[in-house]
């Protein structure tokens, strides 16, 4: 399962007083601590408060504020380009682009950004309609985003589809349209594409948030998840993880499953 | 469009061990792919050949298996040197007096035999004890001493002993051998264990207490693969060159040890049994073996022979 770490998003207070006050300290923190916490790659978000114009700039500043902190790749989140291809300019190791839909207006942006800056991207089994609801309308969109990747010579293992799940408090037909859509993304080319999904989507405005994500997450893992964009610091979640990479023989068991999972 | 070769990405490798002092150190581990796929990554180091050498002279081997170390059987530091001669790469000396029914030598004789071998030879040395784990840790802590810088592999460390067995090897610079029988979770446990009091993941190998052909190799086969590809994966606590005592099994077996006018229906015995040695030995190369423990030079002659083709490089 590769964790990428949620929280350094404008939309969390904190993250969006350290962006006003250019304040590394609470980038560097959440930086360090989600790499303590597993995470493979840090989703770095302006926020919907910060003016497309300033952006790139801001997106500049936390991806080399973060990568000062902690040794870990970027999963650059935006849903401007000039932002993302900002954050890519700066940032060093193997990026992931955080995200094109299928709509081929934006793949034409994005795929060619990936491929200039051999980045891996997230794309999201949408489109300008919308989330689809159903699991095959999903699947027709995500071979969309295969076959574009396929173009720009982006290899399957870069590619992380993300079905959408949506809060299951206003959206609960979705939970298991989702599932169906992680398995048949498993068939749509040899080698297959990855899959990852916004966890927390799941349990927004919702009680019990880390019960329900947690046992999304495990749900999604036995249907083929790669990945997951998360809180990492939820201690509970990781050991859910850690047990599940041993039930689905992805790990090598030993009595000390945990703590050998923390460990990198 | 053009067809793309499949070829399987590994994220992670097996860790690198050093045994012996420069000039004469020899280096196994290191590879980023499964045995001999060097098109798929590296392959560093070749597997490595030890042959055996006991500080008593054996009494139950059989006469072929004998015959090429004649005179020397009562020697260890004579018998160690003609092992060099005879191509080993490593000698791995078994201190088999120590075991209580045979002479329960003191650990001190012990490391004063361990330090005169160590002093003859002009490879690295391998020590493992008479497999008593009590009595193997008071001796390999003694001899951890005597060859304090000679970047030994010492052990055989296991759940009960690995503690001061560790310890020394810390101290005195050795590399340990962590034996589990033939179970990934104790492997992997074990492992944990010594690197927790701090011991590098490289400075252990990982015995999994292998059978011989017709006496389980499948078995040690599927285990050996299956840590191996863990490893390959990113499981560091599986990471490490794997040794594996061939000589002892393949040479416990009947087909080895059943002399030519008993069963005349198998062959001659000397081409027999070492076939026996030299298959499972092959065999367990293919499963991800560095270091291979063997009895008969013949053997290491024909196994080197074996390696050196499988190093060709295949990559495309």
């Amino acid at each position: 399962m590769i964790l990428i770490g949620e929280r350094i998003n404008g939309m969390f207070k904190d993250i969006r007083e350290a962006i006003v006050n250019r304040d590394p300290e609470p980038v560097r923190y959440w930086a360090r601590r989600q790499y303590e916490q597993c995470a493979a790659y840090l989703d770095i978000n302006t926020g919907p408060t910060v003016e497309a114009a300033d952006q790139p700039a801001v997106m500049e500043w936390l991806v080399k504020t973060a990568q000062e902190a902690a040794p870990l790749p970027c999963c650059i989140d935006s849903t401007n380009p000039d932002a993302i291809e900002a954050g890519l300019k700066v940032h060093k190791g193997k990026a992931m682009i955080n995200s094109t839909t299928a709509d081929q207006f934006k793949m034409d942006i994005y795929l060619p950004m990936a491929a200039k800056y051999n980045a891996a991207i997230i794309g999201l089994a949408m489109n300008e309609k919308g989330v689809p609801k159903s699991a095959s309308d999903r699947i027709a969109l995500a071979m969309e985003i295969v076959v574009n990747c396929d173009m720009h010579g982006i290899p399957m293992e870069d590619l992380y589809i993300d079905p959408l799940m949506l809060p299951c408090n206003v959206a609960q037909e979705h939970g298991v349209e989702v599932l169906e859509t992680l398995r048949m993304i498993k068939t749509l080319a040899d080698p297959p594409p990855r899959t990852t999904m916004g966890l927390s989507n799941a349990s927004q405005r919702c009680t019990n948030r880390h019960l329900i994500n947690r046992t999304f997450l495990i749900m999604s893992m036995a249907c083929g998840l790669d990945s997951a964009i998360a809180d990492v610091d939820d201690d509970e979640l990781l050991n859910a993880v850690a047990a599940a990479n041993i039930l689905l023989n992805k790990d090598i068991y030993c009595d000390s499953f945990l703590k050998t999972f923390r460990s990198r | 469009m053009a067809v793309t070769i499949a070829k399987e990405k590994w994220t992670s490798k097996v860790g690198e061990m050093v045994l012996g002092t420069e000039p004469n150190a020899v280096k196994v581990g290191g590879e980023s792919t499964l045995p001999f796929l060097h098109f798929e990554g590296e392959i560093p180091n070749k597997p490595v050949m030890a042959l055996e050498v006991w500080d008593l002279e054996p009494t139950d081997w059989p006469e072929i298996l004998k015959q090429p170390f004649e005179g020397v059987l009562g020697d260890p530091v004579a018998w160690a040197k003609k092992n060099v001669e005879y191509g080993a790469d490593v000698v791995a000396l078994r201190l088999m007096s120590a075991h209580p029914d045979f002479k329960d030598a003191s650990p001190e004789d012990c490391a004063a035999t361990a330090k005169a071998v160590a002093d003859a030879i002009n490879v690295p040395l391998i020590v493992i004890g008479c497999g008593v784990e009590e009595k193997d840790a008071q001796v390999l802590e003694k001899v951890g001493e005597a060859l304090n810088g000679k970047n030994c592999l010492i052990g055989c460390a296991t759940e009960k002993n690995y503690k001061t067995i560790t310890a020394t090897a810390m101290v005195n610079g050795h590399n340990v051998i962590a034996s589990s029988p033939l179970d990934i979770n104790l492997a992997k446990q074990l492992n944990i264990l010594m690197t927790e009091m701090n011991l590098p993941a490289n400075r252990i190998a990982i015995d999994p207490l292998v059978g011989a052909l017709g006496y389980g190799i499948e078995y040690a086969y599927s285990i050996m693969e299956r840590a191996r590809m863990g490893a390959l994966m990113g499981d560091k606590m599986l990471a490490m060159p794997v040794i594996c005592f061939v000589g002892q099994e393949a040479w416990k077996a009947k087909e080895a040890k059943s002399p030519s006018d008993e069963t005349p229906e198998w062959g001659a015995q000397e081409r027999r049994a070492i076939l026996w040695e030299v298959i499972t030995a092959t065999t367990f190369i293919q499963a991800g073996g560095s270091i291979l423990v063997l009895r008969h030079p013949e053997s290491v002659k024909q196994v080197k022979a074996h390696i050196d083709k499988m190093m060709e490089s295949n990559a495309y």
